[in-house]
């Protein structure tokens, strides 16, 4: 449905993406995951004919991003990072004007807007400008759907976003793909990417990884240990100068640390007693996700 | 332990619409307090009473010491504060911004520039001392933020969703930066979205409806609500809104 060959982009010195290719397919949820910078937005840019890339060739539902852009903006919807909805006009006029712009009306589609535009409905007079972030994204992606497009892109939808509004959010997304919806989406929360059907892992303008998240984790070969103990700030400062622990990160209440192969168990216990650490913990443990990004990332 | 803040029955209303609804915390000297709820609970709103840019309606607050009705001007000098839109100055230059703060908050010119270059090089920045703000990556320009934040060694600094959009990595390099702040002295209040982020702090509270309906240790809330992680609690209370986010 995406196709994208040898895509080259510069600004000045920097080089936001490097000779980028790769496919997305029909109805499939692919996830972008990078850090900032890494290059996502710009690709958003190129893929829905806001920006043109100096070298190499994009297609969307075979059509070509540079000679058909006019027609390739009639079949997609894209929701930019940044909130650019027009903030004196109301929600239902926002709305609306979308659906004039594409040559449709609300009523026409509404059956796929439904379940995230009745929840900002109670506030379709007020002004865009005045909505929460959450009912500002509610708009936002109405906007984005109501010409019924093949392929949404959407740029981190969910940043700024609480726990339950993004799990609806990601539940409205699985309904999009089931109505044969193709979806492009970037997010900088780990427990998103393993929703997607694949994800990228994108750093410095090139793709590190592609693959299902179940494939991803399973290239994830390093020892990978959870510990824990009293005292949390000082543990962090003990594991890195420990000469056989390569990486230490917080995750939630425990550190999850990579280790030489050679490092025992039994020898980092007794290290963090010697460093005055009680009640300590350690657990093999299987990597996420997560644990892959900050692995992948750090090693490359 | 010293409370440094202290609420008691704190009241925001806007109009017929009470966006906090009869609030009572302290926080104590050192602490990192979570302030964590669903988009539209009241955080934001309630955090601007703390640091004295917004008049409850009613209660009684206490900050770093003063009275946050009467004496927000006091409690503006005392705290570092950094809000989820604005922090820097986009047009100016890295140390450009430090020096203007610094010297918002009266610091003398040769404790700014000492403190800038301590700072520059503590976070690894000495090479972008020169570069405009807006050319700065999301992530380094929320690091120099909580940097700006605490320039002028506040007892107190409020952060509001300083992670938000921030990547994985950098994410935790910002954690270290307030886990050093904390063994500093100084307490920290902060709010996020991420609930792993939720497990890093010593006590947090959830507010729902404008009302704060659950505080205690990561691990007593777990505990509580027999749970295994904050994102279960999160959920489990937080689907009990009844206002819809605005």
């Amino acid at each position: 449905m995406v196709s994208v060959i040898n895509i080259n982009k510069s600004y000045g010195t920097l080089q936001a993406l490097q000779n980028l290719s790769f496919e997305v397919n029909r109805g499939e949820i692919y996830g972008i995951i990078g850090p900032d910078g890494a290059g996502k937005t710009t690709l958003f840019r190129i893929l829905t004919t806001l920006l043109l890339a100096d070298s190499g060739m994009a297609f969307v539902d075979r059509l070509d991003v540079e000679k058909d852009y006019k027609q390739i903006r009639n079949i997609i919807g894209y929701m930019p990072g940044k909130f650019s909805l027009y903030q004196d006009m109301t929600v239902e006029e926002n709305l609306d004007f979308f659906a004039t712009v594409y040559n449709t009306t609300i009523q026409e589609n509404y059956y796929l807007i439904e379940d995230i535009y009745k929840q900002i409905e109670p506030f379709k007079n007020r002004r865009a400008g005045k909505l929460s972030g959450g009912m500002k994204q509610k708009l936002a992606l109405s906007c984005a759907l109501i010409h019924k497009p093949t392929v949404l892109f959407l740029d981190e939808p969910t940043t700024g976003v609480d726990p339950v509004s993004r799990k609806e959010f990601w539940e409205m997304l699985k309904r999009l793909k089931n109505q044969g919806i193709t979806i492009l989406v970037s997010t900088p929360y780990m427990d998103e990417a393993k929703l997607c059907d694949r994800i990228a892992l994108i750093q410095n303008g090139r793709f590190l990884k592609v693959d299902t998240p179940k494939n991803i984790v399973a290239q994830f070969t390093e020892a990978l240990w959870s510990v824990k103990s009293s005292k949390m700030h000082r543990l962090l400062k003990d594991l890195r100068s420990h000469p056989e622990i390569i990486t230490s990160f917080s995750f939630g209440e425990s550190y999850h640390i990579t280790i030489n192969g050679t490092l025992k168990k039994e020898i980092l216990f007794d290290y963090l007693i010697h460093h005055g650490h009680s009640e300590i913990e350690i657990n093999p443990i299987q990597p996420s996700v997560e644990d892959c990004f900050m692995f992948f990332s750090k090693s490359n | 332990m010293k409370e440094v803040i202290k609420v008691e029955n704190l009241t925001k209303k806007f109009g017929n619409f009470t966006a906090v609804d009869n609030i009572s915390f302290s926080v104590f000297e050192g602490e990192i307090f979570g302030f964590l709820g669903a988009n539209g609970a009241g955080k934001t709103t309630a955090m601007r009473m703390l640091c004295g840019l917004s008049h409850p309606t009613f209660g009684k607050g206490n900050v770093a010491g003063f009275d946050i009705f009467r004496e927000s001007e006091s409690v503006k000098k005392n705290i570092g504060y950094m809000s989820q839109k604005f922090s820097l100055y986009e047009d100016l230059k890295v140390w450009e911004n430090l020096r203007l703060f610094g010297g918002i908050y009266g610091m003398k010119l040769p404790e700014i520039n000492a403190k800038t270059n301590r700072i520059l090089s503590e976070l690894g920045f000495e090479s972008e001392r020169n570069t405009l703000v807006k050319s700065l990556p999301l992530g380094w320009k929320q690091k120099l933020s909580f940097s700006v934040s605490i320039f002028h060694e506040p007892k107190i600094v409020f952060l509001d969703e300083p992670t938000g959009g921030v990547d994985p990595v950098v994410r935790r390099q910002f954690w270290e930066l307030i886990y050093d702040a904390a063994d500093r002295g100084i307490t920290v209040f902060v709010t996020t979205h991420y609930m792993d982020e939720a497990e890093y702090c010593d006590r947090l509270s959830i507010m729902v409806d404008g009302k704060i309906i659950a505080l205690d240790t990561p691990a007593n809330l777990k505990q509580q609500f027999i749970v295994a992680t904050m994102d279960e609690v999160f959920h489990k209370l937080a689907r009990k809104a009844k206002r819809i986010d605005n």
